[in-house]
């Protein structure tokens, strides 16, 4: 058996007793906090999922803004256009996904900058949703909360986990079954393989492009879940500039949790108990903070995180680099 | 006896070059064949073509009498060919187990069986004798121990081919001797072999058959029994090579370069030079023998000022050298033909003729104050291009689209053509073929009888040997004897290397 005394035991437990000295101080504010804190990390822990799944196949993705901004948009259009919001949500994953398959044709099959691969998704979202964007239209209502029976009356975790509308129960089962699926199936094995070392895993017979394009693609609905998310269930609306540079900061919180999901996970989640611990010091006035602060809180800690791992951390050997094979 | 693998009228063109030019070739169960050829001469293109990884453009290629499909690399593992790579196709974050299993995971249900899978690795291990750590990281392994995990990785699928690529460039010669047992015991269990090497001795050692490729053609089959190591070259070169070096004696001057008491870390801040002293006299060649990873790579950086001196001192001429600043060592007097020439010897998008001048740029005739002097700067490549027969249309060319022997070439060329007082030469001819070899290695001697103090570091024993005028054996971060060339016993030599005794 593996000693239960290690580093990441010692941040939970850590992490637990913060969390319960609050609790015992204010059981309610602490609460909602946290709830509040789930609502803010789902995207940006989804993003960085997106992030994950590209670059532990070795494609780089910049493009996670425009997937979450144009899948956000089209999941708040149709839905207002359709008047049901399901099939909204469905139209913003498939849009996710054509995106992911846009990458991938430019940096598999074109073997182009994967960076500028990037950029021209952010800018191909930004001009569409510019261009198509209608003000004034309405959806018939957000996903609503669902509260899990028995569970959601537990104290504390039944508002912070089991009270949460549909997509952010679906988002957690995603990075779940990411985290299982990349170390534990041969599909994980096979897709960091890819993402290390590709002519090792073209010679085990693992066609290389074929896992990038189906990573990719998966990653993009990913974005997609993420972007609807946020019009569909967090804000019932859309809005220009919509993402606020979530999709950039998922690459940090990537960055952050080594390219492991629940690394990133919890980076997000410390992001978003970060952003709501702010939010309730403003609104409960306990103390006089500007809220230009509290806006510029993500950035401030995008940065500090960066520089805390940077250089400490090693991402996959081969991430932005376009496979050819017979070639070394 | 069929034939196990079946190449008929092979060919395949890259932009420029025929790599392949109507290449036969048949192997059988239990035979080992001998692929030789210099770089370039097409070897690893008509493998690359039998493991379905390039498509070739005329020809056929046939295992067990069916035609191969490109791309089909999984089909064609499946058919019972297996693969050791020269650059090692190992994931170096992943486990040897996770390394093997790739590409065919024992499952349970959708995850992997990662017991079965460690149980699968070391049955593996123990069946062919070859003893790996399944839960080993790949990266904290020896180059030695990481070949054995490739050889198990082609050997886990019922090979009847396997193709090794070059596997003995890296081994020591104790490696290297396990190695060939090795592949004794699988050809006489039926497996036929595919040996590509450059090393003439160990082709004389184990091939059954040698098949000789020059410039993408079949140039000659013979046996071992019916030729000797000077006739394979010479077919390989397609001219008579002189395997053994001319060396006359030394006439050794004042002691140029003096290594005193030098410690150095290595990257992962393990002291891997452990107190060294040496003095390289004018006119001698002080060759550094031992196996790799022992602090050679260190001592040399260390030397030429790429790597922090924890302490001691490296004096040229009786003045110290500064640490950490490699072009004022460089100016000091000291040349350096690095171990890895692609990352410390050549700026791949660079000119050839830029190459040349690399570390005298700045000076005359170069350059005049801020002005580049380009014509002097192309002169200078048509010349040395010339006097270094670097294989190459124009200087003008990109370094990178030279072949390895070439770009050493390039390397050479440079720091010999300066006036040079001390050479660091480090692996001058890894991965350079036999031509290059003997030119490189006479251009070595006519250095140091022009009065240049020479040490030179290699990892092959028989270079060592063939050039050194004293040898200086290092083990564990430490010189534990420096003897005298003439007369070296190879096999004492190599136990020292090995570090078993004194």
């Amino acid at each position: 058996m593996k000693s239960l005394i290690n580093r990441r035991n010692m941040y939970l437990l850590f992490g637990a007793a913060v969390v319960a000295f609050f609790y015992s101080r204010d059981g309610l504010v602490t609460t909602s906090i946290f709830s509040t804190a789930t609502s803010f990390a789902l995207p940006l822990a989804l993003a960085a999922m997106v992030g994950i799944m590209c670059e532990r196949t070795g494609i780089v993705n910049i493009g996670i803004e425009g997937t979450m901004l144009l899948s956000a948009f089209v999941a708040f259009f149709v839905s207002s256009l359709t008047n049901n919001i399901l099939f909204g949500f469905a139209c913003a994953i498939l849009t996710g996904a054509w995106i992911g398959l846009l990458l991938a044709v430019m940096s598999v099959s074109w073997s182009m900058d994967q960076i500028i691969a990037g950029i021209i998704i952010n800018i191909l979202a930004t001009g569409l949703t510019s261009f198509f964007y209608v003000q004034g239209r309405t959806i018939p209502g957000a996903f609503p909360e669902i509260a899990i029976p028995l569970l959601s009356r537990l104290p504390f975790f039944g508002q912070f986990l089991f009270t949460h509308g549909a997509i952010t129960y679906f988002g957690i089962l995603i990075i779940i079954t990411l985290y299982f699926a990349l170390y534990h199936t041969p599909w994980g094995l096979r897709s960091r393989a890819v993402g290390e070392h590709p002519s090792a895993a073209d010679t085990a017979g693992v066609s290389v492009k074929r896992l990038r394009y189906l990573n990719v693609a998966i990653a993009g609905a990913i974005g997609g879940v993420a972007g609807s998310f946020l019009s569909l269930e967090l804000v019932g609306s859309f809005e220009r500039g919509f993402i606020a540079g979530k999709g950039f900061t998922a690459l940090a919180l990537m960055i952050f949790g080594r390219w492991n999901p629940l690394g990133a996970m919890a980076a997000a989640m410390f992001f978003g108990l970060a952003q709501a611990g702010a939010n309730q010091l403003m609104i409960a006035q306990t103390m006089d903070i500007p809220s230009q602060f509290v806006g510029i809180l993500p950035y401030v800690m995008t940065i500090v995180i960066l520089t805390i791992s940077a250089g400490k951390v090693r991402p996959p050997a081969a991430s932005g680099q376009p496979y050819e094979k017979g070639k070394e | 006896m069929s034939a196990l693998l079946e190449v008929t009228g092979l060919t395949k063109t890259f932009p420029g070059v025929i790599a392949c030019d109507d290449i036969s070739m048949k192997v059988a169960a239990g035979e080992i064949v001998a692929l030789l050829g210099e770089n370039g001469a097409g070897k690893s293109t008509l493998l690359k073509a039998v493991f379905g990884l390039i498509k070739p453009d005329k020809g056929e290629i046939k295992i067990n009498g069916i035609p191969i499909t490109f791309g089909d690399t999984a089909g064609i593992i499946a058919q019972g060919v297996g693969m050791v790579h020269q650059h090692f196709q190992l994931v170096e974050v992943m486990s040897v187990t996770e390394n093997i299993i790739l590409g065919d995971e024992p499952k349970r249900g959708v995850f992997i069986n990662k017991k079965r899978a460690r149980d699968e690795v070391l049955a593996l291990s123990q069946r062919y004798g070859l003893a790996v750590d399944p839960d080993a990281i790949v990266e904290d392994l020896s180059i030695g121990v990481q070949q054995r995990v490739e050889i198990l990785k082609a050997l886990r699928k019922e090979v009847k081919l396997l193709i090794l690529d070059e596997p003995t460039a890296v081994l020591t010669p104790m490696e290297i001797d396990e190695l060939l047992e090795v592949i004794r015991a699988l050809a006489k269990s039926g497996v036929g072999v595919v040996l590509i090497t450059h090393k003439l001795r160990e082709v004389m050692a184990i091939a059954d058959r040698v098949v000789v490729l020059r410039a993408g053609k079949v140039v000659g089959t013979t046996s071992p029994k019916e030729t000797d190591e000077g006739q394979l070259a010479q077919m390989m070169v397609g001219r008579e090579v002189v395997l053994r070096v001319n060396r006359t004696e030394a006439s050794k001057g004042a002691a140029v370069l003096t290594v005193k008491g030098l410690q150095v870390r290595d990257d992962r801040k393990t002291l891997t030079v452990k107190g060294i002293d040496f003095e390289v006299h004018a006119g001698e060649i002080l060759g550094i023998a031992g196996v790799e990873g022992n602090g050679q790579r260190e001592l040399v950086e260390a030397i030429c000022g790429m790597r922090h001196r924890e302490s001691g001192e490296v004096i040229v001429n009786g003045v110290p050298t500064p640490d950490l600043r490699p072009y004022a060592v460089h100016m000091a007097g000291i040349s350096h033909i690095p171990e890895d020439r692609e990352k410390h010897g050549l700026i791949g998008s660079y000119s050839i003729a830029d190459n040349l001048i690399l570390n005298q740029f700045d000076q005359s005739p170069f350059a005049k104050g801020w002005i580049r002097n380009l014509s002097q700067v192309l002169k200078n490549g048509v010349n040395l291009v010339e006097k270094f027969d670097i294989r190459t249309p124009s200087p003008s060319n990109l370094a990178n689209s030279l072949s390895g022997g070439n770009k050493q070439k390039v390397v050479v060329a440079r720091e010999l053509s300066q006036s040079l007082e001390v050479l660091i030469a480090a692996q001058p001819t890894r991965g350079v073929d036999v031509g290059s070899i003997e030119f490189i290695h006479n251009q070595l001697i006519a250095a140091r009888d022009r009065g240049s103090a020479i040490l030179l570091v290699s990892a092959e024993l028989d270079e060592i040997l063939s050039l050194s005028d004293r040898i200086a054996v290092m083990s564990n971060g430490k010189i534990v004897a420096i003897v005298d060339s003439n007369g070296a016993d190879r096999e004492y030599i190599g136990r020292l290397m090995a570090g078993l005794d004194k």
